[in-house]
């Protein structure tokens, strides 16, 4: 299996199909649109970069992008690591549903969120009626509006899951005697954390801090709703640029500098990774962990369930609520509303309709990613491959890529056969799984690292072929991250990210884009509808999640 | 391999339509408008079109209406569409400039009123209007005995500091028609003395017409300022889309005096059409007196065509602009940026 010619031959049907989609789908476009911006008459045109340079309004914009991105990246990971190292190790009642909830965010659209928060946190949001309702003056103390902190709470918010769900799953793998045989020897729990858990959790940490960071730096709804137009990223600025100013040259030479600078935080992030790759026996089974009996375990326990829910509940409920109450207090008329169509416009969607559309491009994506993640990732976790050195951080690309530069690439580039795809159903799926396609290869990846090779090794001593091997042995090690990727890639497609915002479609909408088009007419009953059908989406997406994990338990007992 | 098979069936299932497109033998010809999120039209209407021309109509919808000029000009050598609905003034003469529209003088026209001609060439045409203007929370305002705004100059007031919520004009289209209304009003650089005082005066900006409207207007959800910028029509659409109809709307448009700026949205035919003719019926279908009379409660724009009449709620709650403030779109597209950012560092900053 070690000869050259092999080792060529695996490349190839490895990480030939998600090159083939990447080049396709991401660097053709990308490059069509550059072509377009930088080399108007054929020849490269420097003027938007010296701009760029030379002007402080773009150099404070750049540095603002990096450094909320670099905030917002430690605080989810001081919210989320101890909850995934509790959730790891504990059994107790609820977690379940708990895990489903916390992966309701990341699929809310940016308005609805927004709304959340300002029935939560705002000026007149429920902690300051509270506060006038207990006495406590006229107004009440929040004043949160457009500030800093709202965009770093919601920032929190939406990424909190991704290092819940990577790191936890990771962790899950581990095996307890580590850390155990670290207690037996007189660690304190602190000293234990510290010196064995966290350590091994490294590649987990980075994968899951760099995924956070990477999609705070590409930001794009949330600064401009929450933030208010004071605070503009890169992101904000490129669509300024191109949409409203029509100067794509500017555009063009922002996206290549949001581009390169991604590049080089990834370069930088892998090489790190492979550092700390370890391998180990892990379990192949998640044991669901143990229960809690000492009063210190019970008090985490409680805690992390305490900043779950007003982290994360407390929002969601705050929806729920304004789902429910009308005029005179509860109703479901918002509910009932959604069945109807009293102008009977053409672009009504029912919400049976909506849901179907959105479960079946969520379908379309998981597939399309996992099919190219997966090889793409058994190939990069082999140790000692230069060209896998170089691959790595160009498959994270698209992640960080500024959705409206995506978009246009995809109108120039893809208008003729075999690629006339500008205005295909297919082009929306295709576009989720850009992005959802790092991060499945970045959940799968500390997990197939932590393969031992000596298991394979002893398999093929055994007879075992290649396909066997990956069968008996990989397979069953990875089965908790693929789930994690699976549910990765669904939850992207529902809550459509990325660059199908400017995707050109036909008639088939999905339930965030009948959230828009319902908040886009005043009237109180477009209001109520659009949280009603935001509800519909957090259901679809806990009940995706449910599925997807019955799934995995199901093949658990094939394997 | 059987789940997968599974799943590919299941999408078929789920989204109709998908896989047949292709397979269809004696199917009518299929005409193309692309506009941008907010379009709406009736399906009645829409079937009597096709059942009467012979013909599939098919909409793309890509963003809102500055993302879909853009698009329509960087596909200019293999349009994405027949026919393009949504240009409005503030991006007319970046769309006529980029040459995308072929003329077209459809009969219709004799009932359109001149004012809102703007394109000699008539490569784009008038369908419809909306004006730009204060709204105004009526309950807010008697609640707190005092007077709603009736001029852009009040809101410099103090009686009315820390009231009114604005859309950003570098992000927003009713933002940016707003900041017209103001140039138009005081002139260049009068504005900015203007917005100074506004800005002394505690104005809010939010990114977008969503954000303003939904997150601090305190007459829908939980906002608490009663002064915001929307359209004339807005407070129709209250009415219409209450949860139960009241007698009056809940809210108000300031359309007396020079305090709104007027929005008009254009057709036009692409260039390269290979339909020139259904092209031209479908846009003297968006011209004719039966989808004009259905667009106001589709979205919420009044209707260019004289001839057509208003809905009731329309009529009972709203009215347009008498004078609204002009500025040529020729001068917009010269100084749109330096406006634009003139008002970033005297606002924002």
């Amino acid at each position: 299996m070690d000869s050259g010619l092999d080792r060529n031959g695996l490349k190839i049907i490895l990480c030939g199909p998600a090159l083939l989609f990447l080049a396709a789908f991401y660097f053709y476009p990308l490059a069509a649109v550059f072509e377009l911006g930088l080399r108007p008459q054929g020849a490269w045109d420097p003027t938007p970069f010296k701009r760029l340079f030379t002007a402080p309004y773009f150099l404070r914009v750049l540095w603002f992008t990096t450094w909320q991105a670099a905030l917002s990246t430690l605080l989810t990971m001081i919210a989320a690591v101890p909850a995934a190292l509790v959730f790891a190790r504990y059994r107790f009642p609820g977690k379940r549903l708990f895990q489903a909830l916390s992966t309701v965010p990341f699929v809310l659209p940016t308005v609805v969120v927004a709304a959340a928060f300002q029935a939560l946190l705002g000026n007149r949001g429920l902690l300051n009626d509270l506060w006038v309702f207990c006495g406590g003056g006229e107004r009440g103390p929040l004043r949160l509006d457009q500030s800093l902190g709202l965009i770093f709470l919601a920032h929190v918010f939406y990424n909190f899951t991704v290092v819940f769900r990577i790191v936890g799953g990771f962790r899950e793998r581990l095996q307890e005697n580590f850390t155990d045989a670290a207690r037996v020897l007189g660690a304190s729990p602190w000293t234990a954390l510290r010196q064995v858990t966290l350590p091994l959790l490294a590649p987990a940490l980075y994968a899951s801090g760099l995924l956070v960071f990477i999609f705070c730096f590409s930001s794009f709804g949330i600064i401009l709703i929450l933030g208010g137009p004071r605070y503009a990223t890169l992101e904000v600025e490129i669509y300024r640029q191109a949409v409203h100013l029509f100067n794509l040259p500017m555009a063009a030479a922002l996206s290549m500098v949001q581009v390169l600078f991604s590049l080089a935080v990834m370069w930088v992030y892998t090489g790190l990774q492979r550092r700390t790759s370890v391998a180990l026996t892990p379990r192949s089974r998640a044991a669901g962990g143990r229960r809690a009996e000492t009063r210190t375990a019970k008090l985490a326990i409680g805690l992390v369930l305490a900043l779950l829910t007003l982290l994360i509940l407390l929002p969601l409920a705050a929806l729920m609520v304004r789902s429910v109450s009308g005029e005179d207090g509860w109703t479901l008329a918002f509910y009932r509303a959604l069945g109807d169509n009293p102008s009977g416009s053409i672009f009504y969607v029912a919400p049976l309709q909506a849901i179907r559309h959105s479960l079946a491009f969520a379908l379309a994506t998981l597939i399309c990613t996992l099919a190219l993640a997966v090889p793409a990732a058994i190939y990069l976790a082999q140790p000692l491959r230069r060209f896998a050195h170089l691959l790595d951080p160009l498959l994270m690309l698209p992640l960080s890529t500024s959705a409206v530069t995506l978009g246009f690439g995809f109108i120039i580039a893809l208008d003729r056969p075999p690629l006339n795809l500008r205005s295909s159903w297919i082009l929306v799926p295709l576009a989720h799984s850009l992005v959802a396609f790092p991060f499945a290869v970045r959940s799968l990846l500390p997990a197939l690292r932590s393969v031992p090779a000596g298991l394979r090794e002893a398999a093929q001593v055994l007879g075992a072929g290649p396909w066997t091997v990956w069968k008996t042995v990989d397979l069953p090690i990875l089965a908790r991250a693929l789930l994690v990727a699976a549910v990765f890639s669904l939850v992207i497609s529902l809550g459509e990210f990325g660059a199908t915002v400017f995707v050109a479609r036909p008639q088939t909408p999905t339930m965030p884009l009948a959230i828009y088009r319902l908040l886009g007419q005043p009237g109180s009953l477009n209001y109520g509808q659009a949280m009603a059908m935001s509800c519909l989406l957090m259901l679809v997406t806990v009940g995706g999640f449910l599925f997807l994990e019955r799934v995995a338990a199901l093949s658990h007992r094939e394997f | 391999m059987k789940q997968l098979i599974l799943c590919w069936f299941l999408i078929g299932v789920l989204l109709p339509g998908a896989g047949r497109a292709a397979a269809a033998d004696p199917e009518p010809p299929t005409l193309t408008l692309m506009t941008h999120d907010s379009f709406s039209v009736g399906k009645d209407l829409i079937a009597e079109f096709e059942s009467a021309h012979r013909v599939k109509l098919r909409f793309v919808k890509a963003g809102d209406a500055g993302a879909v000029l853009t698009q329509a000009i960087l596909s200019r050598n293999n349009p994405l569409a027949d026919v393009l609905f949504g240009v409005d003034n503030t991006f007319l003469s970046r769309a006529l400039q980029a040459d995308i529209f072929e003329p077209y003088a459809a009969p219709a026209l004799k009932d359109i009123p001149e004012a809102l001609q703007l394109d000699a060439t008539q490569r784009l045409l008038p369908v419809d209007f909306g004006d730009v203007c204060l709204n105004v929370d009526r309950r807010w305002f008697t609640a707190h005995q005092l007077e709603p705004p009736k001029d852009l100059t009040d809101l410099t007031q103090p009686a009315y500091k820390g009231l009114t919520v604005v859309e950003n004009p570098a992000t927003s289209s009713p933002g940016l028609a707003f900041l017209l209304a103001t140039i138009g009003r005081f002139g260049d650089p009068g504005f900015l003395d203007y917005w100074k005082r506004l800005k002394a005066n505690d104005v809010l900006v939010a990114d977008g017409w969503k954000q303003a409207y939904w997150g601090h207007f305190s007459a829908a959800s939980k906002g608490d300022r009663p002064i915001v910028v929307s359209y004339a029509g807005s407070p129709a659409a209250e009415v219409h889309y209450a949860e139960k109809k009241p007698a009056e709307a809940r809210t108000a448009a300031v359309v007396d005096g020079a305090n709104g700026f007027r929005q008009i949205e254009f057709v036009g035919i692409l260039k390269g059409t290979a339909q020139r003719r259904l092209a031209e019926q479908l846009v003297d279908f968006l011209l004719s007196r039966r989808f004009q009379e259905d667009l106001p409660l589709q979205m919420f724009m009044f209707p260019a065509n004289r001839t057509a009449t208003l809905p009731e709620v329309f009529v009972k709650h709203t009215r347009v602009t008498e004078t609204p403030v002009q500025v040529a779109p020729a001068m917009i597209e010269k100084n749109r940026e330096q406006w634009i950012q003139a008002w970033t560092e005297t606002v924002l900053r």
